[in-house]
């Protein structure tokens, strides 16, 4: 095989790269030996090669890796602050999560009315009647009582803890005897009644059972 | 080994990973922007993206390709950015098939690699470099300097093979042709190889 010239220069390149068939390297070096043109290119490429290919042509700025560290340890830092940001967020997401949670467990149940109130001043042991869709708890024979037919007889507290209030009209014996009290703390307490309510919605079953005989709202104490 | 640990998580030892491929980071940067500054700022992205994204990595790559075609995207980005409104210059637009020939010399004086501890020999040969179109460059950069397959400088450049080699033959013979006068190459001033109207050597 025989090449000129232009074949050399065309293929110098991928002579200089080891990328040429067996054949064709040895025609080009046949070549080159008696050609002083293409023995200028191949060594000039070759030089080249080898100059632009030496570590050294591969200058950095001063200082260079140092900012890139730093930049680098910025990076990281800025990573772990978030992460550990993620994670007081978590924490505290979680302490707010149990909270609502714990507190759920002792929570009162959603009251039936506007009216249910606990029963205060009513024994808690002492049996009474409530009706499915009631909002009241009553004594049996009650004549208030709606819907007769869907009874169910609970105790008080029972009832008061399902968001049942006393009847005012049969149970007022009972709730008069607070009646007084609460009179005097009605006026008092009427304006922050909502947040009267909203204590004691969630106010736990045992401290509701507890203050069960203790002072009621001010609305459902005088009615 | 290495990377792995630091895709499951060892960050630290990422300084380790990169330390060998700092210079190429930036050499690559620089190759495209020709400007320190913005070379530095690029690089530094580059290894941050890197360090970001490590998890994506597939191993059947090489580690420094990825980084380097990393580098690479960053650099054009930060590149159109800068130039969006600005005219591409003339050398980078030179035809790949264009009749660029290279100059007839009597012979090569070599340059030795010696001659690198020069400031002033490594300053030439940057400047050689700058002279070549964006396309020749970028080629020649990652090839030659950072001795990429030609396969990996073709993923890199998003280009085809036979483009890398078209490009890396024209760059190679260009900087020869800018660096023989400087070094003493003993080239004809009477000019060129001679071609025949019309005909060329690729």
């Amino acid at each position: 095989m025989v090449v000129n010239c232009e074949e050399v220069w065309r293929e110098v390149s991928n002579y200089l790269d080891g990328e040429v068939d067996p054949t064709l390297r040895v025609a080009i070096e046949e070549h080159v030996r008696g050609c002083k043109r293409c023995t200028a290119v191949v060594d000039g490429a070759r030089n080249v090669l080898q100059l632009y290919g030496d570590e050294r042509m591969l200058e950095v700025p001063f200082g260079f890796s140092q900012r890139l560290h730093r930049k680098l340890d910025e990076n990281m830092l800025g990573n772990r602050r978030t992460f550990l940001g993620w994670m007081v967020a978590a924490a505290a997401a979680c302490l707010i999560v149990g909270t609502i949670e714990a507190a759920s467990a002792f929570r009162t149940p959603e009251l039936l009315s506007e009216h249910a109130r606990p029963g205060n001043g009513v024994p808690p042991d002492m049996m009474v009647v409530v009706s499915e869709n009631g909002k009241l708890f009553h004594l049996a024979g009650c004549e208030f009582i709606h819907e007769k037919n869907k009874l169910r007889t609970i105790t008080a507290a029972e009832a008061s803890r399902e968001g049942y209030s006393p009847c005012v009209r049969c149970l007022k014996k009972y709730l008069a005897a607070t009646a007084s009290a609460q009179f005097l703390e009605g006026s008092a307490t009427t304006p922050a009644r909502s947040a009267s309510r909203s204590a004691s919605r969630s106010t736990s079953r045992s401290t509701m059972a507890l203050n069960f005989r203790s002072t009621s709202s001010g609305r459902d104490g005088f009615r | 080994m290495l990377i792995q640990r630091v895709r499951e998580g060892e960050h630290e030892l990422f300084y380790e990973l990169i330390r060998p491929y700092e210079r190429r980071v930036y050499a690559a940067a620089f190759a495209i922007l020709r400007n320190e500054a913005d070379a530095e700022d690029v690089a530094q992205e580059a290894v941050l993206k890197a360090l970001k994204h490590i998890r994506q990595f597939r191993a059947e790559a090489r580690f420094s390709t990825w980084l380097i075609q990393i580098t690479v995207n960053e650099a054009r980005m930060r590149r159109r950015k800068a130039h969006a409104n600005i005219m591409e210059p003339i050398a980078d637009r030179q035809d790949e098939e264009g009749n660029y020939t290279p100059r007839d010399f009597a012979d090569w004086r070599e340059i030795p690699s010696e001659t690198l501890e020069r400031n002033e020999v490594r300053q030439k040969l940057a400047e050689a470099l700058a002279e070549l179109g964006q396309i020749y460059r970028e080629v020649f950069v990652l090839r030659d300097m950072q001795h990429l397959s030609i396969e990996e400088t073709a993923k890199a450049l998003g280009i085809s093979t036979a483009s890398v080699k078209t490009r890396l033959l024209r760059a190679r013979l260009m900087l020869r042709d800018l660096l023989a006068p400087g070094f003493g190459g003993a080239w004809s001033m009477t000019g060129k190889l001679s071609f025949e109207k019309g005909t060329k050597p690729w």
